[in-house]
């Protein structure tokens, strides 16, 4: 998967949630979830779940807790992919 | 647990308190039922002159027997008597099929469909005394002990 695809993939998991449309409309890889799309904690937690379900993969809790940007997430996502 | 412990540990009382009894007790799925008082405050204005259960007050009362009543069982072990849990609603979704009007019994019955990162999510159902289906839907909210 290309970083592109990756980002692709986050943006479309991060839609239902986000608050603030305009940075969701300027997505990129330094998009933090929480200060940026002001994405809240009970909203955060779905877009875990989601990421799980859409890469077959399962994020731990101190996973979870550095997971708040698109970044974090693209890292996360790829080394949980390579153990596979 | 049992139900009295677990009704103790509720954040709610009166007038706002909606669960009478709980007579299933699990991790994975509750039962609890809460008969609607005569003189609640809501039914001065809710209808007028036509007094009939409000919905948010049936969700109310399905968050706090299937959401987090279910969340205190969950998280049993990190609750003592000093430290009442925290709770905030963060999101539901119902579907409302028949009136509940005063004196009205009703019984809640949750499952567990997610809890992760103290994000609770709950499928739940309300019956009344006849056993129909009254209200049904996913009620989520984020639990702290």
């Amino acid at each position: 998967m290309t970083k592109e695809e990756l980002i692709a993939k986050l943006k479309t998991i991060v839609q239902p949630y986000i608050q603030d449309e305009q940075a969701f409309e300027n997505l990129s890889e330094d998009t933090d979830f929480i200060n940026d799309l002001k994405i809240n904690s009970a909203n955060l937690v779905d877009v875990i779940l989601d990421v799980e379900d859409e890469f077959d993969i399962r994020i731990e809790n101190d996973d979870m807790e550095k997971m708040t940007s698109v970044k974090a997430a693209m890292d996360i996502v790829n080394e949980k992919l390579a153990e596979k | 647990m049992t139900s009295n412990q677990i009704i103790a540990l509720l954040p709610y009382q009166e007038p706002f308190l909606f669960v009478d009894e709980l007579t299933e007790i699990s991790s994975e799925r509750i039962t609890g039922n809460y008969t609607f008082k005569k003189d609640a405050f809501f039914y001065e204005g809710h209808f007028k002159n036509h007094p009939m259960t409000p919905g948010v007050i049936l969700t109310e009362c399905m968050a706090q027997i299937g959401l987090v009543c279910l969340g205190i069982i969950i998280m049993k072990d990190e609750i003592s008597e000093s430290s009442h849990p925290q709770i905030a609603l963060t999101s539901s979704q119902i579907d409302f099929f028949l009136p509940v009007l005063p004196k009205e019994k009703v019984t809640v019955v949750s499952e567990k469909e997610v809890f992760r990162f103290n994000k609770l999510k709950c499928k739940v159902k309300m019956f009344n005394e006849k056993n129909e289906l009254v209200c049904r839907g996913q009620i989520s909210g984020m639990i702290k002990a």
